[in-house]
């Protein structure tokens, strides 16, 4: 992770990077749920010049909804103050995300598990929250948590994009 | 939120008129289908081909209504766009709910239950 601040630049195609590019898309928003709308399509306009198709920009914005209403919602408890950092870079195997805010720790010190509606469930007892880490779970590969200096620090890829490796 | 109702022999059709269900709207999202409880129509179908983006405060949302519709009545969902339809299959959501490909099956009863 380079730490000089490249705005939203667009990647050669031909260039080819190894692990994590040097083009990096950055921002900072603050813990807000309107904050995180208007990032997920800042974050979509800044992704426009990798060649994602529909689908996976589907993906990357659900993804990024559920970190980023997380820390909204767990680390700063919808307190309204805080910010969030988001990173993205381009690698071989996808993009690679880095997320990080000054909340509170993750319970246990770990991304949770999250769940998706158990089978033969009355609709009495359908579960109505926790789907979120189950997604991000189920969409994203080398989910990582570190807690340092205060600060959460989530990183995790997503195998979109042009791969030059399989994944 | 917006929501265009019309209403067909025991069917409230609701074309659902914005393009996200999401942590922003999903109280509001909410309170609005619980409204439609009133009306007489027995089954109730969101058409949802409007909207683009569902992350899971909003299927939350769906749930919720769902549940406070009670169990006299029917919530149904039409139209789901490709990220959606995801986040619906991917929780499950999809065996607990009937599903139609478009508004006109659900009026024309080709249900789709997946």
């Amino acid at each position: 992770m380079r730490p000089e601040r490249v705005q939203e630049t667009p990647s050669s195609p031909a260039h080819k990077i190894e692990g994590h590019g040097r083009n990096e898309v950055r921002l900072i928003l603050p813990a807000t749920p309107t904050a995180v709308r208007r990032a997920l399509g800042s974050l979509r306009a800044g992704l426009c010049a990798q060649d994602l198709d529909a689908e996976e920009l589907g993906t990357i914005e659900l993804v990024l909804a559920e970190v980023l209403n997380n820390v909204v919602e767990h680390a700063y408890e919808n307190s309204g103050r805080g910010t969030i950092e988001v990173r993205v870079n381009t690698g071989d195997r996808g993009l690679y995300f880095t997320v990080q805010d000054e909340g509170k720790p993750m319970p246990e010190n770990m991304p949770p598990l999250g769940s998706q509606v158990p089978q033969d469930c009355d609709i009495a007892d359908l579960p109505e929250g926790g789907f979120g880490w189950f997604l991000i779970r189920e969409l994203v590969k080398d989910l990582f948590y570190l807690r340092v200096d205060e600060v959460n620090k989530v990183t995790f890829r997503l195998a979109v994009g042009n791969l030059q490796n399989t994944v | 939120m917006e929501f265009k109702t019309s209403e067909y022999a025991g069917t409230l059709l609701v074309q659902v008129g914005c393009t996200r269900i999401d942590a922003a709207c999903a109280i509001q999202f909410k309170d609005a289908v619980r409204d439609l409880a009133d009306s007489e129509q027995d089954r109730i179908v969101l058409d949802l081909s409007m909207v683009d983006f569902l992350d899971s405060s909003g299927l939350g949302a769906v749930v919720a209504a769902l549940k406070a519709i009670g169990p006299n009545k029917t919530l149904q969902l039409a139209g789901l766009t490709p990220t959606v339809k995801k986040v619906f299959h991917l929780t499950r959501m999809d065996s607990v709910f009937t599903i139609h490909a478009t508004a006109t099956d659900a009026i024309e009863g080709l249900a789709n239950a997946s």
